[in-house]
């Protein structure tokens, strides 16, 4: 019981820094149906600035934070304007391969900062932890946890009851009807790049704050909150936190159960897991499991 | 005074749809613009709301003015902010948004306490009070009419541009969407409709005006257009005088010859 406890806090706390990610995602799809591939590189760049002003300039953890996320959030706006605007009415494909030229046009300068050294986020709570009744329940895992559900519930309450983030479902539906509305779709598509940026900034900070730090090979996470927002529908906001359950938890039981239960699968296979549901959920609905169906007439 | 001088529309950088367009919507009035499909009608609205811009088309001479400032090169945010609002052929309501949240949408522009306003709107259209909570998508068609008008409502437009807002309505609901329109007009807003139906149009029209393949062949108060001879014959389905038609085949060869311009 304790095990299986002390995996669930893991896995809880590897959702949130997907859910984050995956937000970032689903509200770029949502705004102009684009999967950015850059966003594991923003995430990058977010996690970087965090560390270069909370470690280099020596600034307080909170607010090299939000410093962080938003140098993120001007990355995001930045790459949509220069690079995504003109190509609006263009085929979605070609905008997809753009975002993968602008993710190396990102994360090749951000590499070269980064080093090869290991830096840290300057993150406040260390290796501390809670112990309760034998659990280990690190600070860092309650930060993060903590931090995921209330950015959840903003966004949420955001959707749901301002003007601006029912211009954004809006628009989300049908553009053209959102132009006749009064609605400037231009400054929601900057919107929903600054948001998604800004939640990559602080994504980034929690997946460099553990013993592994940040290095070149934290892109990596980014790259996993794919299978998160793939299980959970491209275009569907609750299904981009339930599929970063779903993958962070599986994650975490496998990396404690496999090793015992499954030795022949080999080490660290907790690392593929994400890819083998990713598989199995396009075999089974192709659409995820909130995300709409795409009907196609002939 | 919305007014429309010369205006010519090119789709893709090559296919002129609108071959120089002029007409007006004095204030007060209900303007009806009638025409075959395929005559640019659409397009017209479109370049009015400033949503060419979606359909990769450009207005490349003339002007559009509103009481005599010129709107062509503005964005459709900030035309529907000066009170040109446009409802779109097909209703395209937001389909999972409930009634009021398709209300709230369209209150966009503006800023501040909207209540008065849906107060407003609900008088207009009370079946939209009921319905108030349901979902957009499971209305009926005549009742996602009035909410696609209600919703431009909304924004309280000076002008309101409806296309085709009888289109695929029972007779009966013909009647109350023209009923409401005569309604909308008696509070004050100037409307521009487009339809099919012309009969509808130009029984609540003081002006009609007449397009064919992007231009405007024909101009006159309502009331005339309704005797004019050839208007009854191709678009109140009356025949001039009378006699049968052979077959289908004669009309079109007769209705190709009887064209205005050609």
């Amino acid at each position: 019981m304790t095990t299986f406890l002390q995996a669930t806090i893991a896995g809880l706390s590897l959702a949130s820094i997907y859910a984050l990610l995956a937000l970032g995602f689903v509200i770029i799809y949502k705004a102009m149906q684009v999967v950015s591939f850059a966003h594991p590189a923003v995430m990058l760049f977010g996690a970087y600035m965090v560390s270069w002003f909370a470690v280099d300039l020596g600034m307080g953890f909170i607010l090299s934070v939000v410093l962080g996320a938003v140098a993120a959030a001007s990355l995001g706006w930045l790459s949509e304007r220069v690079t995504i605007r003109p190509m609006i009415g263009k085929p979605l494909f070609a905008i997809a391969i753009l975002t993968i030229g602008l993710d190396i046009v990102i994360r090749t300068p951000i590499n070269n900062l980064i080093g090869l050294d290991i830096r840290t986020v300057g993150s406040p709570w260390g290796f501390n932890a809670w112990n309760i009744n034998g659990v280990t329940v690190p600070y860092r895992s309650v930060a993060m946890i903590a931090t995921a559900l209330v950015i959840t519930v903003l966004l949420f309450l955001f959707f749901r009851y301002t003007r601006v983030g029912l211009a954004m479902r809006a628009t989300a539906i049908d553009q053209e009807v959102a132009l006749a509305q009064g609605i400037n779709v231009g400054r929601i598509f900057s919107l929903a790049w600054m948001m998604a940026g800004a939640m990559a900034a602080v994504a980034g900070m929690f997946a460099a704050s553990d013993l592994a730090g940040l290095s070149q090979s934290t892109y990596i996470v980014g790259i996993k909150a794919l299978p998160a927002i793939v299980v959970g529908g491209l275009d569907s906001i609750n299904g981009a936190v339930i599929g970063a359950l779903v993958i962070g938890l599986i994650e975490a039981y496998t990396a404690t159960y496999q090793s015992s239960y499954a030795p022949w699968l080999g080490g660290n296979f907790s690392q593929v897991v994400p890819y083998v549901v990713l598989l199995a959920v396009l075999l089974i609905r192709p659409y995820g499991l909130f995300g709409s169906p795409e009907i196609e007439r002939v | 005074m919305l007014e429309l001088a010369n205006v010519e529309v090119v789709y893709h950088d090559v296919i002129l749809v609108l071959r120089g367009v002029s007409f007006k919507v004095p204030d007060g009035q209900i303007v009806a613009l009638l025409g075959a499909n395929g005559a640019g009608k659409t397009t017209v609205l479109r370049a009015i709301s400033g949503l060419l811009d979606v359909h990769n088309g450009d207005i490349t001479k003339g002007e559009i003015t509103l009481d005599g400032d010129a709107i062509h090169k503005s964005s459709a945010a900030s035309i529907v902010g000066r009170g040109v609002t446009q409802v779109l052929e097909g209703r395209r309501v937001f389909g999972e948004f409930t009634v009021e949240e398709n209300l709230r949408v369209g209150a966009h522009t503006a800023k501040g306490d909207m209540s008065g306003q849906m107060d407003r709107v609900y008088e207009l259209f009370p079946i939209l009070a009921e319905r108030r909570k349901s979902t957009a998508g499971y209305l009926s068609g005549g009742e996602q009419q009035m909410l696609a008008m209600g919703r431009a409502m909304m924004s309280n437009p000076r002008y309101l541009i409806l296309d085709e807002p009888s289109l695929g309505l029972a007779p009966i609901l013909v009647q109350k969407i023209r009923d409401l329109i005569v309604d909308i007009n008696k509070q004050g807003t100037s409307i521009l409709l487009v339809e099919q139906n012309a009969t509808m149009a130009l029984s609540i029209a003081q002006h009609g005006y007449i397009m064919e393949t992007g231009k405007i062949v024909m101009d006159k108060p309502a009331a005339e257009l309704m005797k004019d001879e050839d208007v009854q014959e191709f678009y109140l389905g009356l025949h001039a005088g009378g006699e049968e038609r052979k077959s289908f085949r004669d009309v079109k060869h007769y209705k190709r010859r009887k064209r205005w311009l050609s």
